[in-house]
């Protein structure tokens, strides 16, 4: 609670506070002193108190009370069971219609978020998800950002059998990291100045697998928030042959904020 | 290679090639005839591995030719797929082996030649030493002139000493046995001490040679002294005059049969595998560092295979005694292979009459030679050394195999190796869940020409292929630091791949370190032993369970005298004075470094991130010097990391005059400007550009420079402790200069 207060603070909104289950005395009470102790009561605009099933309530209400962010609390590594049935935190970000962000580690305190990690790859939403990532880090007060560009080892073309094809597909790195790494400067060029000129920002290029790659990466350089594009609609089978946001999702690096395109 | 080159550098694989002939024309006999094959087989396979590799093969300095590995199933499959007539046997087993050449190189098409890579190191170990005893308790009975006789070779093995009683109460009744057993045991001293022979010339020759030379020479001396040679007709190798007389054709009659098809797999499988092993092994060996191409050499060996069976021939392996014997006379391309097939054809020919003078005695002694190196009882002991789980597979792999048949040992073996995983980190799941999921990271680091590999979740022979291509898509001219932090189990495969690794990128002039394995429990205090993160706790002292990097950590202290130590340390306060770890509360402080030089300490600190936080405590290695005069308290850092902690301080961003490269690289902050300003310069910012560095801290008295935001790896603690030294150098020639300012 005061780290969601905190971030509306942050950015500057109006916080709606939904209670899934029915309204009591005792629960009401309960809410409204964990919010008066935090640090900016005021914010939480509405409260809403809808019984039923807490993954079609929320997915419901984010809809009908239009909500730009859903915030959500997560664990950070999923358990076998877990992985496969769904846990409600995970189910909502692959199928809200609006931006998620997911807390691993909500703290009472405030940890200053410092590094922020956003995936460059290529889709059609990315100038938008640049746009945001740019807008919390610059919110967060982060002034550090490192956008992250996969690419996938098949884009290489090159099977490394000797040494001549390793030379080959070193060459082959080289220019496509040059390339990733334009696009994303082009870019990064796009967006106003004043998001971008106090965060000093990195670009990395990465070959491996999509999506895992870059939460490895958020891991080992411990960034404070991981921001990616909204997945395509993924379904139980990519969960079984794990892919893209999965790998993300299955074990959370850290902050997650998960862009979709309004 | 240009032509001029390939040209210019024949003469010395023609001679190569030679001495490897040399080898492969008693080694070709001996394993065709204990296959159950005419001699000839050996040989047939030989000549057409040679040939067909050499122009086919994608490796440079490999041999190709018969192998050890099979000779068993061979044997078996020679006996029982005849239903006891040995020659229909054979042209069934000559079937087997061209399927077998068919699939092996559907396995190169499909790209397998990582195929070796997913058995675990001990199990190959057990595999290799229960072929190594079962060629021997085969083949001692034939060396002693003894009839060899059937039946399972474990039970032959504890027989072993009825043999030698056998022996030795025959002998004496009849000459035949007695001369051929002389003859034999003669053959294998010679074997066994050919090493401890310091004589050039006697060495030109290669050991078997000599015992074939000596069977020969055996037999011109009884010829000369006019009487026939006691050993039976019936105990000589016997070659047939031409060619055509060599060539069989393989029987496709069973061709429906499960009996056919499993012993082609089998000879698919293991003999893939034998000869991946040994591409690998032999690509250790090359002088000029060359990386074979396995899956191409691997196409070469199926077709090989399958020409080989087809004139009636063995299976066809790359083989790794005659290629590091190709190796030391100094061959640098497959023309040494080609030559190699084309002498042994060229003796088969023109001396074949001699060699009919060979007795199986002498055959057989460089068999059980071959199977007491596979079987070597060093080989427990060295099994036993990495740690008692290894020894326990090894032994359970060669009992299985001895009692069942390889496929069987070898699968079995790699089970056992996976439960002894689930049994040492307690937790099964760990492998279960991460197994299919991608657990290896690699990266080029920025502004510097490193790679970062890291490595999540476990490492062992299930997954090992991930980092392994990985690392091969680097290049062995580049510095690489594998970081294992987050890895919590890495097993001995793993641990002696990434040996292999090290020794080959040195070799190249790259390096590889490896870093966050010291804090893991290790199973004993070899190099390869099994690491688990569950067991750090119980294991106690750290000092006998050195990783390799706090092994280069201390040798590196020694050599340049400073003081180092591994175990923990209490934690010093004063660190708790710099902003750096203001939030961040320190769990624990060890491998401890002493510079005299300098008074700076080296240490590796795990800390963790905030207080509330459940996530992973993070690891620097981070020097701290103790400063004899104080100087203005300040941060520097390169990312700026530190401006929020020091905005609560009420510190801005400071800039020094006429260092607009410095300005916009490095964050400088502190609550005294001019004073701060005046200590960075020109000397001080030109030291501090030139040296990458992640932050300096100062706290008034003491200072704390971190070169990266993780541990570092000996080399950079070696550039770390010498940017200190500077770092104190330049400090007091500024003390100094500022003093004299002061004083004018």
């Amino acid at each position: 609670m005061h780290e969601v207060v905190r971030l509306a603070e942050f950015f500057d909104s109006e916080l709606i506070l939904l209670h899934v289950g029915e309204k009591t005395e005792e629960k009401q009470k309960k809410v409204s002193s964990i919010v008066a102790a935090t640090a900016a009561p005021s914010r939480v605009s509405e409260y809403h108190w809808i019984p039923g099933d807490p993954y079609t309530t929320l997915l419901d209400s984010t809809e009908s009370l239009s909500i730009d962010l859903l915030v959500l609390g997560a664990v950070q590594h999923e358990s076998l069971f877990r992985f496969y049935v769904g846990s409600v935190a995970r189910k909502l970000t692959r199928s809200v219609k609006c931006s998620v962000l997911l807390l691993i580690k909500p703290a009472v305190e405030r940890v200053a978020c410092k590094h922020v990690v956003v995936s460059g790859f290529k889709t059609s939403t990315l100038p938008n998800t640049l746009f945001q990532a740019f807008y919390s880090a610059q919110c967060l007060g982060a002034n550090k950002a490192t956008i992250v560009e996969e690419i996938a080892n098949k884009s290489v073309k090159v099977s490394i059998d000797d040494d001549r094809s390793l030379i080959r597909s070193l060459r082959k790195k080289r220019v496509l990291e040059a390339e990733e790494d334009r696009r994303v400067a082009e870019l990064i060029a796009q967006l106003p100045t004043a998001l971008t000129d106090s965060i000093s920002i990195q670009k990395q290029a990465i070959f491996g697998k999509r999506g895992y790659s870059i939460g490895h990466y958020a891991e080992v350089t411990r960034a404070d928030l991981l921001v990616m594009d909204a997945p395509v609609k993924t379904s139980l089978l990519s969960r079984v042959i794990t892919r893209d946001i999965e790998f993300i999702l299955s074990d959370l690096p850290s902050d997650l904020l998960i862009c979709r395109a309004k | 290679m240009t032509r001029n080159q390939f040209i210019s550098s024949l003469p010395k694989n023609l001679f190569a090639g030679f001495v490897v002939s040399l080898i492969a024309l008693p080694l070709g006999l001996s394993l065709a005839v204990a296959s159950g094959m005419p001699a000839t087989a050996g040989i047939v396979s030989a000549v057409v591995g040679g040939v067909v590799v050499a122009l086919l093969g994608g490796s440079y300095v490999t041999i190709s030719g018969p192998g050890y590995s099979l000779v068993v199933v061979l044997l078996t499959a020679v006996t029982t797929l005849g239903g006891g007539d040995l020659f229909l046997g054979y042209t069934h087993t000559l079937a087997a082996i061209t399927i077998a050449g068919v699939l092996i190189t559907l396995l190169g098409v499909l790209r397998m030649g990582k195929l070796a890579e997913f058995f675990p190191a001990s199990a190959i170990e057990g595999m290799l030493a229960a072929i190594g005893l079962s060629l021997l308790v085969k083949q001692f009975p034939i060396m002693l002139g003894l009839e060899a006789g059937d039946g399972n070779p474990l039970i032959k093995l504890f027989k072993l000493p009825f043999v030698v009683t056998e022996f030795v109460q025959s002998a004496p009744e009849s000459a035949s046995t007695l001369a051929a057993g002389l003859l034999g045991i003669v053959s294998l001293v010679i074997l066994l001490f050919n090493s401890s022979i310091r004589n050039r010339y006697y060495q030109q020759i290669p050991s078997p040679m000599w015992v074939i030379l000596l069977a020969v020479g055996y037999s011109y001396y009884c010829q000369l002294r006019g009487v026939e040679s006691p050993i039976r007709p019936d105990l000589f190798i016997r070659l047939p005059d031409s060619v055509e007389s060599m060539i069989y054709h393989p029987s496709f009659d069973l061709i429906n049969s499960w009996g056919l098809w499993s012993v082609a797999i089998t000879i698919a499988v293991i003999g893939s595998v034998e000869s991946l092993l040994s591409i690998k092994a032999v690509d250790n060996l090359d002088p000029q560092r060359r990386r074979s191409n396995a899956n191409k050499d691997l196409r070469a060996l199926g077709v090989a295979t399958a020409i080989s069976g087809f004139l009636g021939g063995l299976n066809v392996v790359t083989v790794i005694s005659r290629s590091s014997v190709n190796v030391t006379q100094q061959a640098n391309n497959r023309s040494s292979n080609f030559f190699h097939g084309v002498f042994l054809l060229l003796f088969i020919l023109f001396f074949s009459k001699l060699l009919n003078r060979v007795p199986l005695s002498a055959l057989a002694a460089i068999l059980v030679y071959t199977g007491y190196k596979l079987a070597h009882p060093l080989k427990l002991v060295a099994a036993a050394k990495v740690g008692k789980e290894q020894l326990l597979i090894l032994i359970a792999t060669s009992l299985i195999t001895l009692s069942s048949n390889i496929i069987t040992g070898i699968f079995l073996g790699t089970l056992i190796t996976l439960l002894s995983h689930f049994v040492i980190t307690r937790r099964p799941l760990l492998f279960l869940l991460h197994l299919f999921q991608p657990n290896v990271l690699a990266f080029k680091e920025k502004d510097t020409d490193s790679y970062y590999v890291s490595v999540k979740y476990f490492c062992s022979f299930l997954n090992l292929f991930k980092l392994k291509s990985k690392l091969d898509a680097i290049g062995a001219t580049k510095t690489v630091v594998i970081d294992f932090s987050l890895c919590e189990f890495v097993d001995h495969s793993a641990m002696q791949t990434v040996e292999n690794y090290i020794a080959s990128f040195e070799k190249k002039g790259g390096t590889v370190s490896t870093i966050g394995l010291d804090l893991h429990g290790a199973s004993s205090s070899h190099p390869f032993a099994v690491r688990n993160l569950a067991t750090e706790n119980t294991l106690g002292s750290i000092e006998k369970l050195f990783s390799r990097r706090q092994e280069n950590l201390s040798k590196m202290s020694k050599e340049y005298g400073w003081e180092y130590c591994a175990k923990n340390q209490p934690i010093d306060p004063s660190l708790y004075q710099f902003l750096f770890f203001e939030t961040k509360p320190i769990v624990q402080v060890y491998n401890t470094l002493v510079d005299p030089v300098s008074n700076g300490v080296v240490q590796d600190i795990v800390f963790n991130e905030g207080e509330f936080i459940a996530r992973e405590s993070a690891r620097v290695t981070a020097l701290t010097i103790k400063l004899e005069s104080s100087i203005p308290s300040f941060v520097l850092d390169k990312e700026g990391l530190l401006d929020r902690l020091n905005a609560i301080a009420g510190l801005g961003d400071l800039t020094v005059e006429g260092h607009n490269y410095f300005n916009r690289k490095f964050h400088l902050s502190g609550s005294q400007p001019d004073k701060i300003r005046s200590l960075f310069n020109k000397e001080l910012i030109f030291l501090i550009e030139s040296s990458p560095i992640y932050l300096i801290e100062s706290s008034g008295s003491e200072l704390l420079i971190l070169k990266k935001d993780r541990l570092l790896s000996p080399t950079e603690v070696k550039a770390l402790v010498y940017f200190g030294r500077e770092l104190i150098e330049t400090l007091a020639c500024n003390s100094i200069s500022s003093n004299r300012e002061i004083s004018n």
